[in-house]
C-alpha cells in the first residue's frame, strides 16, 4: 500500500515536468498590464482517471491594483495525456478565463499551470492541482463513502446528514494530511481493522476487519492516502534513475 | 566481355572446386544465421528493454529486479479468452511492484487490481492488439488492425464483459447500465448482456390509451415538441417533431382514447382554495411523504424530491383537476400497473392535496399553443406518425401494435468493426467516438433518422458509452464458468389477502422482497423474523420513522385495522431466515446484566456513535433510533444481528464484531430492556 502512494508522489513529479509547450496566442493590447493571475475557482478537484472535471477551471488576471484585466492571453499547460479545451485564450471583461480539463490515464496529481504576460514581458504563472484517482483508489472511494464517510466528513448534504458533531473523538477527514501523513501504513491499516483502541483510540472507531475485505481496506488506504492534503510523501521514496 | 570474364574468375575463385564451394557456402550460411538476432537489435521492444535494464541498474533491488528479468519477445496465450498478448515484450515491470514510484512507460508496474495479470492477460481489459510487437500497431487502430485500445475514460466496460452485476469499483458501468433501464433504451433496442439476461426498463412509461381523461391536446403537443421544457427529469427523449407533425400526434391520441372507467366518482374541486387551504394541503403532501418518489421546483429553482414518479413543478398544467382527484384517490383506477401506491385518502385529504396539486401552473408552458379542432386527415396522419416513430415501443396506444426489432441490434456494439460504421465528417475514428456522438446527437448522422434526441448530462453519456463498449464478442463467447451473474429480479408475488393489498399499495416500489423491488426502502426478506406483532400492527397504522435524518420515508396509508392485521400476520409468518429461531431466546432481565449491557454499549463497543438509546444523551445518527428497540425487535433477532449483522442482512454497514456469547447476551438485555417513554427512569 505504501508504494502505490509512493507512485503518486512520484507520479505528481513526473506529471509535473512532461509538460507541453502550449501556444502562445495572437492577443490584443489588454486593458492595463496583467501583475498577477489567480484562480478562481476549479482547483483540487478529484475525478477518476480519463474523466473530464466535472467543475471548469476559472482563473482571473488582475492587475497590480487587484482590478481584472479584460483582453489578456492566458495559456494554460496540462501534464502529459491532459487535455484542456481550450488551451489558451483571451480574458473576458470581467478579466476571468474558463477552460475544461480532461485528464489523462495515469492516476496522480495533475499540476496545471496558467499563464500570462506581465510588465516588460515576464511571465506571470499560477498552479493548479487536481487529483485522479486509479482503479484501486476510486473503489476505496466508493468504499469511504458507504462506510466511512457518513463520520469523517463534516459536510453535510441534504440526502445524507454527517454525524461528525454527534461524536465526542472527532474523526479526522481523508483530506487531513498533516495528522493522517504521520500515521504509517501498519497503524493505519490496523485501526481500520480493528478499531479506534487498536491504537488507544476511541472506540467510536469500530471495526471493519471483519466487514470489509483485505482488498478492501487496501483500497481504502489507497484513496485516504491519495487524497491527503498536504500529500502523502513517505519517507522511504525512491525515485527511479533518470535516463 | 571483360565483364564476363571477370565474373567467371570470381566465380572461379569462390566456386572452384569442392573446398573452395564449401568454404563459401559455410561463409554465406554463418552472415545469414548471424543477421537473424541481429535484426532483434533494431525493434522497439529491444530498445525497451534494454531502456528498463538501464533504469534497474541503479536501483538498490537491481540484483533481484535483473533476476526477475527475461528479455525477447514475452507472450501470454489464454486459448479460453481468446487472448494472445506480447504487451509484456515492452512493458516489462507490469509485475514489479517495487517499481511503483516509476511513472514513464512502458516501465509502469499494473495498478492493484482483483485479477491476476497472467490469468486475463493485458487486451481483455485494455483491448488493443495483443499480437502485435511496435508501439503504434498494439496501441493504436492502423493498416488492418481492427481494435485500437480503449481510452482510459471507459474502462470500466471492460469489467462488464463477465460481471453482469453491480461491482463497488465500477461505478460508471454500474451507472451506465442502469440508464439503459432507466431511459428506456431497452424499449426499443435489444441490449441483452453478455450472459443472456435482460434489463429491464425501469421508466414506466405511461399508457396513452385514456390520455384524454389525463391531459389536453395543448399539452401532448407542447410535451412532445419539448419534453424536457415541462419537466428537466423527463425520460421522454425529444423527437425534434416540425408543428405539423406534433398537431397530427396530439389529434390521433386524443381520437384514440377511450374513457376509462372509475368505480368511484370523487368530487371535484369546490372553487379556487385560499391561502390557508394551500399552506393545509402543501402539509398534506410532506405529511404524506409524496417527495419520497416526487420532486417539486422550490422558489430557487432546484428540485426537491425523488424522481421515482414524475415531477409535479407544472402538474396542473398538464393534468386536468378533475383526474388529478381521480389518481391521487387510486391510481389503479387509470392505470393497473402503476408504480404509485393506493393510499387510502379521506375526502378532506383528498381535496387538501387535490387543491394543493392544482395549484401547481405553469402559464407559459402552453402560451403559445393554440391548435384549431383536428381533422381526419391529421388524425390519420398523426396514426402514421406514431407508427413511424414507434411510440408504442413505449407507450400503451389503442390500435397500435408494439412494434418488434424497431432500433438496430446492439448485442454486439462494443465489437462492431470501424470498416462498417459510417463516421460524420471531422469525427474522431473510434468506436467509443461514435457511440458517444450516436447518443449526444443522433440525428447529427442524418436528418431522417428515427433516434430521438435525449436530454443526458456529460457524466451520463460517458456512463451509457460505458456499458454500452461492454456488449463485446469476446463477452459473449467467454467461457460460463468467468461470468458473475447478475441476480435477475424475480417474479415473486405474495399471495392471498396479503398479497392483494402489498399490491394496491405497491410495496415493492420501495421495498425488495426475494429479490424482487425497489431499493429505496430497507429488503423485507426476513421481516418476520426481525419485529414484534404489536409493534408492526402499529407501525402500518402510522409509520414513524426510525432514521430522523431520512428525507425518503415510509407514508402513512390510512390502512384499515383489520388491513393492517391482514399485512402484519402474513409478514411475520412468511418472511422468516432459518439462521434466527425467532422465540428461542429470552432476554435476561436481570439488573446486572442489563447494566453490564448498558456499560458494553457506553464504553467497549460505543454504539451511542451511531445510535441513539437515551435521546437526552445520545446523538447518533447513522443506524436506527433504538428507544423503543426492546418492543420492536425480538431477542434471538438483536442476538443474532450482533454477532454477524451480514448473515441477516448482507451489505449492512454494521460492523461484524465477532462478538463473543457474554457480550452479545449482555447487550441484548440491555437492549432489550429499551422499551420507549413508559420503560424511562427504570
Amino acid at each position: 500500500m505504501r508504494t502505490a502512494a509512493i507512485g503518486i508522489a512520484a507520479l505528481s513529479l513526473v506529471l509535473a515536468n512532461c509538460s507541453r509547450p502550449a501556444v502562445q496566442p495572437s492577443a490584443k493590447a489588454p486593458s492595463a498590464t496583467p501583475a498577477a493571475i489567480v484562480e478562481v475557482s476549479g482547483g483540487k478537484q478529484v475525478t477518476t482517471i480519463g474523466t473530464p472535471l466535472e467543475q471548469p477551471i476559472v482563473v482571473q488576471v488582475n492587475d497590480s491594483h487587484g482590478a481584472p484585466v479584460a483582453g489578456a492571453s492566458v495559456s494554460f499547460r496540462a501534464p502529459n495525456g491532459a487535455v484542456m479545451q481550450p488551451a489558451w485564450g483571451i480574458t473576458g471583461s470581467d478579466g476571468q478565463f474558463t477552460t475544461a480539463l480532461t485528464i489523462g490515464s495515469i492516476a496522480g496529481r495533475y499540476k496545471v499551470s496558467a499563464a500570462t504576460e506581465g510588465a516588460g514581458g515576464k511571465t506571470v504563472e499560477i498552479r493548479i492541482e487536481e487529483l485522479a484517482l486509479g482503479f484501486e483508489q476510486n473503489l476505496g472511494k466508493q468504499l469511504s463513502d458507504v462506510y466511512c464517510s457518513r463520520c469523517h466528513d463534516p459536510e453535510s448534504t441534504a440526502e445524507r446528514v454527517s454525524n461528525f458533531d454527534n461524536l465526542t473523538a472527532k474523526p479526522h477527514a481523508f483530506g487531513d494530511g498533516a495528522y493522517l501523513n504521520k500515521i504509517g501504513d501498519a497503524d493505519l491499516w490496523a485501526i481500520v481493522q480493528h478499531g479506534g483502541p487498536a491504537l488507544n483510540k476511541s472506540a467510536e472507531m469500530p471495526p471493519y476487519g471483519r466487514t470489509l475485505s483485505k482488498a478492501d481496506i487496501d483500497a481504502l488506504m489507497a484513496y485516504i492516502r491519495a487524497v491527503a492534503d498536504p500529500p502523502y510523501q513517505p519517507k522511504e521514496t525512491v525515485f527511479a534513475q533518470r535516463q | 566481355m571483360a565483364n564476363r570474364s571477370k565474373l567467371a574468375s570470381i566465380r572461379e575463385t569462390l566456386f572452384g572446386d569442392s573446398a573452395r564451394a564449401f568454404g563459401t557456402l559455410g561463409i554465406v550460411l554463418l552472415l545469414l544465421l548471424a543477421v537473424v538476432p541481429a535484426r532483434d537489435q533494431f525493434r522497439e521492444w529491444y530498445r525497451y528493454q534494454k531502456g528498463y535494464l538501464r533504469l534497474i541498474g541503479g536501483r538498490g533491488d537491481a540484483v533481484t529486479l535483473k533476476r526477475r528479468f527475461t528479455g525477447g519477445i514475452q507472450q501470454t496465450w489464454i486459448p479460453e479468452l481468446n487472448v494472445v498478448d506480447r504487451c509484456s515484450s515492452c512493458h516489462v515491470a507490469m509485475k514489479e511492484a517495487t517499481l511503483r514510484d516509476v511513472g514513464t512507460q512502458p516501465f509502469r508496474p499494473h495498478p492493484s487490481i482483483p485479477h491476476s495479470l497472467t490469468d486475463f492477460g493485458c487486451v481483455m481489459c485494455h483491448r488493443g492488439q495483443g499480437v502485435a510487437t511496435t508501439v503504434e500497431e498494439a496501441h493504436r487502430s492502423t493498416l488492418a488492425w481492427e481494435e485500437p485500445m480503449i481510452p482510459a475514460r471507459y474502462l470500466e466496460s471492460s469489467c462488464g464483459q463477465c460481471h453482469m452485476d453491480k461491482l463497488a469499483g465500477t461505478p460508471k458501468l454500474n451507472a451506465g447500465r442502469g440508464l439503459l433501464s432507466r431511459y428506456g433504451c431497452v424499449h426499443c433496442h435489444s441490449i441483452p448482456l453478455p450472459d443472456g439476461t435482460k434489463l429491464i426498463p425501469s421508466d414506466d412509461p405511461p399508457p396513452l390509451t385514456h390520455i384524454a381523461d389525463k391531459t389536453t391536446r395543448e399539452w401532448i403537443y407542447g410535451w412532445l415538441k419539448n419534453p424536457a421544457g415541462y419537466s428537466s427529469t423527463a425520460t421522454m427523449p425529444n423527437f425534434q417533431l416540425n408543428d405539423n407533425d406534433a398537431r397530427d400526434i396530439s389529434a390521433f391520441l386524443m381520437a384514440q382514447s377511450t374513457p376509462s372507467a372509475y368505480p368511484v366518482a370523487v368530487p371535484e374541486a369546490s372553487g379556487t382554495p385560499d391561502a390557508p387551504a394551500l399552506q393545509a394541503g402543501a402539509s398534506a403532501y410532506g405529511e404524506s411523504f409524496c417527495a419520497s418518489c416526487h420532486a417539486i421546483q422550490n422558489a430557487a429553482g432546484l428540485l426537491v424530491g425523488g424522481n421515482l414518479g414524475p415531477e409535479l413543478t407544472r402538474i396542473a398544467t398538464k393534468a386536468k383537476p378533475g383526474w388529478i382527484r381521480q389518481w391521487v384517490h387510486n391510481p389503479k383506477d387509470y392505470d393497473p400497473g402503476t408504480a404509485m401506491p393506493h393510499y387510502r385518502f379521506d375526502d378532506k385529504q383528498l381535496a387538501l392535496i387535490g387543491g394543493f396539486l392544482e395549484s401547481k401552473t405553469d402559464p407559459d408552458f402552453l402560451a403559445n399553443v393554440h391548435l384549431d379542432t383536428a381533422t381526419a386527415g391529421q388524425i390519420a396522419h398523426g396514426k402514421q406518425l406514431v407508427n413511424e416513430n414507434g411510440c408504442a415501443a413505449c407507450h400503451e396506444i389503442n390500435g397500435i401494435r408494439k412494434p418488434e426489432s424497431l432500433a438496430p441490434d446492439l448485442t454486439a456494439v462494443g465489437s462492431r468493426p470501424l470498416a462498417k460504421i459510417v463516421f460524420v465528417a471531422g469525427m474522431e475514428h473510434t468506436l467509443p467516438a461514435y457511440i458517444e456522438a450516436k447518443i449526444k446527437q443522433p440525428r447529427s448522422f442524418g436528418a431522417a433518422l428515427k433516434m430521438p434526441q435525449f436530454n443526458l448530462a456529460v457524466p451520463q453519456i460517458d456512463a451509457l458509452v460505458t456499458a454500452l463498449l461492454a456488449q463485446t464478442d469476446r463477452a459473449f463467447n467467454l467461457p460460463a464458468r468467468l461470468r458473475v451473474a447478475r441476480h435477475p429480479a424475480t417474479n415473486y408475488e405474495p399471495a392471498g389477502a396479503a398479497g392483494r393489498l402489498m399490491h394496491d399499495l405497491n410495496c415493492f416500489s420501495c421495498h425488495a422482497i426475494n429479490g424482487r423491488g425497489g431499493d429505496m426502502a430497507p429488503d423485507l426478506t426476513f421481516e418476520g423474523s426481525s419485529v414484534q406483532r404489536e409493534w408492526l400492527l402499529a407501525f402500518f397504522k402510522n409509520p414513524n420513522t426510525l432514521r430522523p435524518t431520512l428525507i425518503r420515508r415510509m407514508p402513512k396509508f390510512n390502512v384499515t385495522d383489520q388491513e393492517s392485521a391482514i399485512l402484519t400476520d402474513y409478514i411475520l409468518a412468511v418472511y422468516q431466515t432459518p439462521s434466527v429461531e425467532k422465540d428461542s431466546m429470552v432476554a435476561s432481565s436481570e439488573p446486572a446484566d442489563i447494566e453490564r449491557g448498558r456499560q458494553l454499549f457506553y464504553s467497549k463497543y460505543a454504539c451511542q456513535s451511531c445510535h441513539i438509546v437515551d435521546p437526552k444523551k445520545d446523538k447518533g445518527y447513522v443506524g436506527p433510533t433504538l428507544t423503543h428497540v426492546g418492543s420492536r425487535l425480538n431477542a434471538a433477532w438483536i442476538y443474532q444481528w450482533l454477532k454477524a449483522p451480514q448473515s441477516l442482512r448482507p451489505g449492512t454497514i454494521e460492523p461484524d464484531r465477532q462478538m463473543n456469547d457474554a457480550d452479545g447476551k449482555a447487550l441484548t438485555a440491555f437492549l432489550m430492556a429499551q422499551k420507549g417513554q413508559e420503560a424511562k427512569g427504570k
